[in-house]
C-alpha cells in the first residue's frame, strides 16, 4: 500500500504541475464528507484507490534528454514495453472470458516488434522515448483505423498500450482501473463501458465518481454487480489512495475516516443483504395484489442466473448481445440458437424479446451511421428499419423459429417507437413472422401521450424509463451536470407513466403496461410505479429480492397514495423524499 | 530461403484470437519468419512475430498467405506454422 501511495503522489504532482502553488497532497481529510447521488444501495467501508488520470501527451517534438544516447533511450523503451507486456500477461492469467482475451491481445501489442522498431527509429532521429512511442503508436492506430471494421476497433487497444508504456516510462500508475491484491473502493471521474469490462467485482467493493448521472454506465454496472455506488460526488477526486471511506449508496454520501457509527451501519448492511438475498418467486403487495417481478437479461447466461434468482420471466431480453462487436449481421441460425438458450431457461414463463436496439451509445457498423450530429435523436432502435430494411424481418423470423418448440411464452417488442403507425407496422411484421404477441417500448414521450392509439395495434407496452427520462427532460443520460434532471423521480416522467396507464384504460382491453427500465430496480420507485397502475416490473436480477421485500410492505391503496404524493411533488428530490419518508422499511434495510 | 503457402481457415480471418495464437507460436521459434499475402512481392512481407503487422495484413477466411524463413530448421518451422493457419482456431 505504501508503494502505491508513493506513486500516486507523483501523479498528483504531475497533474497539478500547472498549479504548483496548491497545498501538497495528503493534507488533513479527517471527518470530511461528500454528497452525491446514490445510485446503488449498500453501506460499506474500505480503502480508496483512484482511477489514474489519463496519460498526458508528451510535448510535441520532445527531444532526448542531454547526456542520454539513443542506444540507452531505446533500451529504456524496450524495458518499459516488456514490463507492460508482462504486467498485462500476469493480469490476463487472473481474468476470464472476454476480459482475458482482451488482455492477452493487448499484452502482445505492448511489446510488438513493429511498434517498438518504429519507436526506436524515431529515437535514433533524436526523439525522447515517450514522444517516440506516442507517435509510433499513433501511426499504427491510424493505419488500423483506416482498415475499418474490426481493425478500427483495435486502434483503441494500441492507444491504451501506448498510455501504459508512457506511464511506465514516467514511473506513474498505468491508466485504467487500478490493480490491487486486496479489495478497494474505486474513485474515478466516470467509468467508460470499456473500463467496466476489466472491473473485477471481487476486488472493487464500491464505486464513487465525481461526474456521471443516475443513468450513466457507472450506475448501470454498479446495479448489475450489486455494488454500492455514488455518482456526481463533486470533489472526491481530491481523495488520496489508501484513505478509508464510508460509502452509503442509498443516501449518496461519503465520509472520510469513518467512526464507530459507520462501522455499525456497514455491519448491519452486511447482515441485511444476507437476509435479503432470497426472493420466493412471487411478487406481491401486502394485500396479496400480484406484481410479477421479471428480469432484464442480455443472453442465456444471464437468463439462467435470473431464473435461479426467482425471476417470474424475462421482461426485457436485450438482443444486442448477438450483434455487438460484429462487422456483419449474424445469420438466422446463429440468432435462433442464441435466443433459444434464453427461452430454455424459462419454460412456461413469459420472455419479452426486444428487437435490435442499435444506435446512439450502441453503434453497429453495418446498421448505424456514426457521423450523425445527434445520435440520441437519430436513426436508432426500430428506426434502423427505415434505412436498413430486412434486418428486423430476419430477426423476427429467427425469434419465431426459436420460439417454435420452446416452452417459453414468447412476446416481442420494438424499441424507440414514436407513433401508432410505427406500432401498426411492427405488429404486421410480427404477424407475418408468425409471432402472436407484439408490443412496443414506450420511451419516446410521444408514445406515452398516444398510448391508447398505439395499444389498438399491439398487445402490450413496456416503459423504458432511462430513455423516457432523457427525452422528457431533454437531458443526456451520460452528463454529470444534468444528473438532477435525469432521474425518473421527475414528476414530469411520472406523469408520462400515468398517461401511458390511462391510455391502456382508454383502449379498453386491459392490455398490460410494464416497466423495464432502471426505475423498476429502485424499491421506493417500484412502489410508486405499482401505485400508478403498472402491472409488471422487470429489473436486473440482483434487485429482485429488495424490490419484493419493499413491495410486500405496502397495500395497493397505500401504493396509490404514494404515487399521488410523487406525482404532485414540486421536484424530483421532494417526490423521492416524500415517498421514502412513508416507507420506513427502506431505512431499516439500508436501502 | 524456405517458402510455404497457407489458406486461412479461421472463420474470423487472421485476427483476434487466431492472430494471437499464431504470433505466440512464431515468437517461440529461433528464426525470423515473414508473412505476405499471396502474389505480393517478398520485399513487402511483414514480420510474422508482430501482432500489429498480422492484423494490418487483413487476411480473411479463405485467403492465401505466403510464409518465408531462412536458416536451420526453417522447413520444419514453416510446416508447423502452416498447420496453425489451416486450423479453424476460432472454433476451438
Amino acid at each position: 500500500m505504501l508503494g502505491m501511495k508513493k506513486s500516486r503522489t507523483i501523479v498528483q504532482t504531475l497533474s497539478n504541475s500547472a498549479d504548483a502553488s496548491r497545498a501538497p497532497a495528503g493534507e488533513t481529510e479527517i471527518g470530511r464528507s461528500f454528497v452525491g447521488v446514490g445510485v446503488s444501495p449498500g453501506r460499506i467501508i474500505g480503502p480508496v484507490l483512484l482511477m489514474p488520470t489519463a496519460v498526458r501527451e508528451p510535448a510535441v517534438g520532445e527531444q532526448l534528454a542531454e547526456g542520454t544516447s539513443s542506444e540507452e533511450a531505446s533500451a529504456t523503451l524496450r524495458t518499459a514495453a516488456k514490463a507492460v507486456q508482462s504486467d498485462l500477461t500476469a493480469r490476463s492469467a487472473g481474468a476470464s472470458g472476454t476480459g482475458r482475451e482482451v488482455l492477452e491481445a493487448t499484452a502482445l501489442m505492448a511489446n510488438d516488434p513493429m511498434l517498438v522498431k518504429a519507436a526506436v527509429k524515431l529515437i535514433n532521429n533524436g526523439a525522447s522515448p515517450e514522444r517516440a512511442i506516442w507517435d509510433a503508436a499513433a501511426s499504427v492506430a491510424e493505419m488500423l483505423h483506416n482498415l475499418g471494421g474490426y481493425m478500427a476497433e483495435r486502434a483503441t487497444d494500441v492507444l491504451d498500450v501506448r498510455g501504459r508504456i508512457v506511464a511506465e516510462l514516467r514511473g506513474v500508475p498505468a491508466p485504467g482501473i487500478p490493480y490491487s491484491d486486496s479489495p478497494f473502493i474505486l474513485v474515478a471521474e466516470d467509468l467508460a463501458p470499456a473500463d467496466t469490462a476489466t472491473l473485477d467485482p471481487a476486488k472493487v467493493i464500491a464505486l464513487v465518481t465525481s461526474s456521471g448521472g443516475p443513468q450513466s454506465h457507472t450506475a448501470i454496472i454498479a446495479r448489475a454487480l450489486g455494488l454500492p455506488a455514488v455518482v456526481a460526488a463533486v470533489g472526491v477526486d481530491a481523495l488520496t489512495d489508501g484513505t478509508r471511506i464510508f460509502v452509503d449508496g442509498a443516501a449518496g454520501t461519503i465520509l472520510v475516516d469513518p467512526g464507530a457509527d459507520e462501522v455499525a451501519l456497514a455491519k448491519a448492511w452486511e447482515t441485511s443483504t444476507a437476509a435479503l438475498a432470497v426472493f420466493d418467486g412471487t411478487g406481491r403487495l401486502q394485500d396479496g395484489h400480484l406484481v410479477p417481478l421479471l428480469s432484464n437479461v442480455g443472453g442465456a447466461k444471464d437468463a439462467v442466473k435470473a431464473a435461479a434468482a426467482g425471476a417470474e420471466g424475462v421482461g426485457l431480453l436485450r438482443t444486442e448481445f448477438c450483434f455487438l462487436e460484429r462487422d456483419t449481421e449474424p445469420s438466422i441460425t446463429e440468432q435462433v440458437e442464441a435466443y433459444r438458450g434464453v427461452f430454455d431457461a424459462f419454460p412456461g414463463k413469459k420472455v419479452v424479446v426486444r428487437t435490435l436496439d442499435a444506435g446512439a451509445d450502441k453503434p453497429l457498423p453495418f446498421l448505424t451511421d456514426a457521423s450523425e450530429p445527434n445520435p440520441a435523436l437519430g436513426v436508432r432502435g426500430y428506426r434502423t428499419d427505415f434505412t436498413s430494411p430486412g434486418v428486423l424481418e430476419r430477426q423476427l423470423s429467427a425469434i419465431a423459429q426459436a420460439a417454435e418448440g420452446s416452452e417459453a411464452d414468447v412476446w416481442v417488442m420494438a424499441p424507440m417507437i414514436s407513433t401508432a403507425e410505427e406500432a401498426e407496422h411492427f405488429a404486421l411484421l410480427c404477424s407475418a413472422a408468425g409471432l402472436t404477441t407484439p408490443g412496443v417500448m414506450v420511451e419516446v414521450p410521444s408514445a406515452a401521450l398516444t398510448a391508447a392509439s398505439i395499444l389498438e395495434h399491439v398487445d402490450f407496452v413496456s416503459l423504458g424509463t432511462n430513455d423516457l427520462t432523457q427525452y422528457a427532460m431533454a437531458a443526456d443520460r451520460q452528463l454529470g451536470p444534468l444528473s438532477a434532471l435525469n432521474t425518473p423521480w421527475q414528476p414530469a416522467v411520472l406523469q408520462l407513466i400515468r398517461l401511458t396507464v390511462n391510455g391502456s384504460h382508454d383502449e379498453g382491453h386491459n392490455k398490460p403496461v410494464g416497466v423495464c427500465g432502471e426505475a423498476a430496480a429502485d424499491p421506493a420507485l417500484a412502489v410508486v410505479l405499482v401505485g400508478l397502475g403498472v402491472a409488471t416490473l422487470s429489473m436486473t436480477a440482483r434487485a429482485l429480492s429488495t424490490v419484493a421485500a419493499v413491495l410486500a410492505s405496502v397495500t395497493l391503496a397505500e401504493a396509490q397514495q404514494l404515487a399521488k404524493l410523487a406525482l404532485t411533488a414540486h421536484s424530483a428530490t421532494d417526490a423521492r423524499r416524500l415517498v421514502r419518508e412513508k416507507l420506513p422499511i427502506l431505512d431499516a434495510l439500508g436501502l | 530461403m524456405s517458402e510455404r503457402t497457407a489458406v486461412i481457415a479461421s472463420r474470423v480471418g487472421l485476427h483476434a484470437r487466431p492472430a494471437g495464437i499464431f504470433v505466440a507460436a512464431v515468437g517461440e521459434l529461433p528464426i525470423e519468419v515473414t508473412i505476405a499475402m499471396a502474389g505480393e512481392p517478398a520485399d513487402d512481407a511483414m514480420d510474422a512475430s508482430s501482432i500489429l503487422s498480422i492484423m494490418s495484413l487483413g487476411a480473411s477466411n479463405g485467403d492465401t498467405v505466403v510464409l518465408r524463413a531462412e536458416g536451420d530448421g526453417a522447413d520444419e518451422a514453416l510446416a508447423s506454422l502452416v498447420k496453425i493457419l489451416e486450423t479453424d482456431l476460432d472454433a476451438e
